[in-house]
């Protein structure tokens, strides 16, 4: 699985510790419209927790988690 | 047919009965401490906690009451005791400090310089924050008469309110998550 996924909105959080990368996507989250996806790109190694549980709570899906180097690339796409 | 119509009024309340039971999606914090670090957590729960879909309730009370108080804001008319308590409690967010390490103040200057370097929000931040995300304050109208401050000394945020013990266990009452920190 090596599709890529295109982002209709890509929010930068780099070197945002806890608890602003779930604040902030979830502000950003609905600045697009429901279907549409959005790419998180966070330093915060606890993202990689705390996304999926944010996810999971909001009710929107996470399609693709990638990892380059520090870098964590979140293709999350709004379901509500 | 009469017989299915009381019925159904009858469940009608028994469920609406059942649906007061049922706490709202928010969360009820009582922040008691006047520690930084305390202080510090309840906001890093509060913010996140609008982004996990939570309505936010925080009630201050006791230590942590000086909290809110405006640095730049004096007020006269005090007597002996609340004078007293006014100078000798914290008179805002930068005279708050750490409960463990604070070294007579360098513990505290230390953790805040770490946090700027890491680019954790400062406490001041994370209550304007607070504020933009909709939380809700409340606070302790004895705490407050107890402790002499008037709420001219209190900061300016959105969506402040005093009130009394009633009112937190009304929220409690309505919240999944009740933390007193």
């Amino acid at each position: 699985m090596n599709e890529t996924i295109k982002a209709d909105k890509v929010m930068d959080l780099k070197g945002l510790p806890c608890p602003m990368p779930v604040v902030k996507v979830s502000k950003g989250i609905k600045e697009v419209a429901v279907g549409q996806v959005i790419e998180a790109i966070s330093t915060d190694p606890g993202a990689l927790t705390d996304f999926p549980a944010w996810a999971k709570t909001s009710g929107n899906q996470i399609l693709k988690t990638e990892q380059s180097g520090k870098e964590i690339h979140f293709f999350i796409k709004r379901l509500s | 047919m009469e017989a299915l119509e009381k019925q159904l009024a009858e469940m009608k309340t028994q469920l609406d009965g059942i649906n007061k039971k049922i706490p709202s999606n928010k969360i009820s914090m009582i922040v008691f401490s006047g520690d930084l670090d305390r202080a510090l957590a309840s906001f890093v729960i509060a913010t996140g906690s609008v982004a996990m879909g939570l309505d936010v309730v925080m009630f201050f009370t006791f230590w942590g009451t000086p909290i809110l108080r405006d640095k730049n804001k004096s007020v006269g008319g005090k007597d002996l005791m609340s004078s007293m308590f006014g100078v000798m409690l914290p008179k805002g967010v930068d005279q708050v400090k750490l409960s463990k390490m604070n070294m007579g103040g360098m513990g505290t200057s230390m953790m805040k310089s770490l946090m700027k370097k890491k680019n954790v929000a400062s406490l001041d931040q994370m209550i304007q924050m607070a504020g933009e995300l909709g939380v809700k304050i409340y606070v302790c109208e004895m705490s407050m008469d107890l402790m002499g401050f008037k709420r001219e000394e209190m900061i300016q945020y959105p969506d402040l309110t005093y009130c009394g013990v009633a009112k937190f266990l009304e929220e409690a009452m309505d919240s999944r998550i009740q933390l007193f920190i």
